[in-house]
């Protein structure tokens, strides 16, 4: 593993990845230390104030700081991001993991029936999901996770079913072993490292996912500096600050670009054969 | 393509529209919606809301209502809009009619783009071109919609004034104006693709050009353009139909924010519109439309593929 890392920090792309992930951290663990103001301290006079000394990425249409609104904002998207991505690739995993352990018939139900509930996109199973569960961010993480579950199980399983073919797993069937066991001692612990790779990809998607449940009124709610949110409420100032757009817009896409960038460092990383 | 082949395609349409219409019945069910409320309005009396509720069979089981719903949107009745009172299904279709049109212009669009994009990174790889294109994927597939269309309304139709900001004008009605109102979605909706099918393109290039039947064009003396045109391009194409069928996955989620922002009243934007104002019959035509596009589209990629590649047989 810290082989696969020294090779991730080689290439420019995972160097690049680390360096932005590690101020992304940053900015979550000590954003309000860090922001020059109060997120949501309201000043009307200072509307609209373009970028300058007193407000380095200028203020919103309430007068409100946006570079501490970002800095703080930056807690209300990437970790309820991760906890989407963690709870969708877990109950994901375990099904793709379970279809390709049964295998015949089961497997062609399961994977048939995972077929079909992919035919509604993502976005729009996520937004049926927040409109039962009720507005809010941890919601809208839960719908993340549950419209996540299906593209993870069908890349697990195409791995397990490798799995499930190797000797240690017939070996474990012949000592007659438990399914759970076999299941969840076998299979599992090998079928990680892909698993990982689609992981850190779908986290940027679901940094994305997240900011627009936001922008569309159903994920953070006001007057949370989610990016998102920030990019909706800005929206209709646009001609007249432009600033308030183009931060929030900034740091989604940062974020994202960080996480696609791991993603495709550790896909090179653990695949030395492939140079490209 | 055998005839087994097709009926199994069928088949499988048939049972993602079965599963996905018990998933979205399912959803509508636990709803915190009372139909008869947002039929009558807050104000309406007990028995009238109670002579509704007969009417539309809301006190039967669920198993019942469900069947009643699918035998219905079998013989092509999907309910009146409670917001409106008009028979959902046309409009729900007239709406998926102008996504269509979103959709495929933004195909194009990624076809005109990206391939060549792709290629010109393979040949050149390493250099000025192949870091512009790996650049762009990059930011393709890092922005969501709302950003990205956000960004080229400012640029556009603010600073530019060069275009339209929002609306829909029917391409029968005033075929210029129609585009000029297409192009900024088109555009928005076309970015992430692009970004998907010009990486793709790229390492399916890298791989043909090293391969023995390329090496053997070349050493029985071909012109280069003819290696490359009729030999190169055919087969790292090939995938590109197979990402492009599963990026219409993401062009359907894609297209309901895209039609949010510019005001373009297709299906994405119908199914906003009714997932705000708790419109179940609405919500369940829309999803279910959206869904069975999906596995249409999914199913001609899987013909063109095995039209493409005669090596493949689906037997």
């Amino acid at each position: 593993m810290t082989e696969a890392f020294r090779r991730l920090l080689r290439t420019p792309q995972g160097a690049l990845s680390i360096a932005l992930l590690i101020l992304l951290a940053a900015v979550c663990v000590a954003g309000p230390a860090l922001a020059p103001y109060d997120p949501e301290q309201i000043d009307f006079l200072g509307r609209f104030s373009p970028p300058g000394a007193l407000h380095w990425l200028g203020a919103d249409q309430l007068g409100r700081d946006v570079l501490s609104r970002l800095l703080v904002g930056a807690r209300s998207t990437v970790p309820l991001a991760l906890l989407a991505t963690l709870l969708g690739t877990l109950g994901g995993t375990v099904i793709g993991t379970v279809s390709a352990y049964l295998g015949g018939r089961w497997d062609e139900a399961i994977m048939r029936t995972i077929d079909a509930v992919m035919a509604v996109p993502g976005l729009l199973l996520a937004l049926l999901l927040v409109s039962t569960l009720g507005n809010g961010s941890f919601n809208a993480a839960i719908a993340i996770a549950v419209a996540f579950a299906p593209g993870m199980a069908r890349v697990t399983r195409s791995v397990a079913l490798t799995v499930r073919n190797q000797d240690y797993v017939k070996a474990a069937i012949a000592r007659g072993e438990g399914g759970g066991w076999i299941v969840f001692r076998e299979m599992l612990p090998n079928v990680v490292a892909p698993v990982v790779i689609e992981t850190t990809i779908r986290v940027a998607f679901a940094v994305m996912l997240f900011a627009t449940l936001s922008f569309l009124g159903l994920g953070a709610q006001p007057p949370a500096s989610e990016w998102g949110l920030m990019v909706s409420e800005a929206r209709r100032y646009l001609h007249q600050a432009p600033w308030i757009i183009i931060a929030p817009s900034v740091a989604i896409g940062l974020t994202a670009i960080a996480f696609n960038l791991l993603g495709d460092g550790l896909r090179d990383a653990l695949n030395p054969r492939d140079e490209r | 393509m055998s005839a087994s082949w097709l009926l199994r395609r069928v088949l499988l349409i048939a049972y993602t529209i079965l599963v996905v219409s018990l998933l979205v019945f399912g959803i509508t069910q636990v709803l915190p919606a009372d139909a008869a409320v947002t039929l009558l309005g807050e104000n309406a009396t007990p028995a009238a809301l109670e002579a509704v509720r007969l009417k539309l069979g809301l006190g039967d089981p669920v198993w019942l209502q469900y069947l009643r719903w699918l035998s219905h949107v079998l013989t092509g009745d999907f309910g009146v809009s409670m917001r409106t009172g008009q028979p959902v299904g046309p409009e729900m279709f007239a709406a998926l009619s102008r996504s269509l049109l979103l959709a495929v212009g933004a195909i194009l669009v990624m076809l005109v783009l990206a391939v060549p994009l792709g290629m010109l990174a393979a040949l050149r790889q390493g250099r000025l071109v192949d870091m512009f294109t790996s650049l762009v994927s990059y930011l393709g597939v890092s922005l969501p919609e709302f950003v990205t269309a956000t960004l080229m309304l400012m640029l556009f139709a603010d600073r530019l004034q060069w275009l339209p900001a929002t609306g829909y004008v029917a391409p029968l009605e005033d075929f210029w104006d129609s585009v000029r109102h297409l192009v900024l979605p088109v555009l928005t909706a076309s970015v992430i693709l692009i970004a998907h099918v010009a990486r793709m393109v790229r390492s399916e290039t890298l791989d043909v050009l090293h391969s023995d039947y390329i090496r053997a064009a070349r050493l029985k003396g071909l012109p280069e353009p003819v290696v490359l045109l009729r030999h190169a391009l055919r087969n790292a194409l090939l995938p590109v139909v197979t990402i492009v069928a599963l990026d219409v996955g993401y062009l359907l989620g894609g297209i309901i924010v895209i039609e949010e922002i510019f005001a373009l009243p297709g299906i994405g934007r119908q199914l906003v519109v009714a997932i705000t104002a708790r419109d179940l019959p609405s919500i369940q035509a829309g999803a279910l439309i959206m869904a069975a596009t999906y596995a249409v589209a999914n199913s001609l990629a899987d013909m063109a593929y095995a039209f493409l590649d005669r090596r493949i047989r689906y037997d």
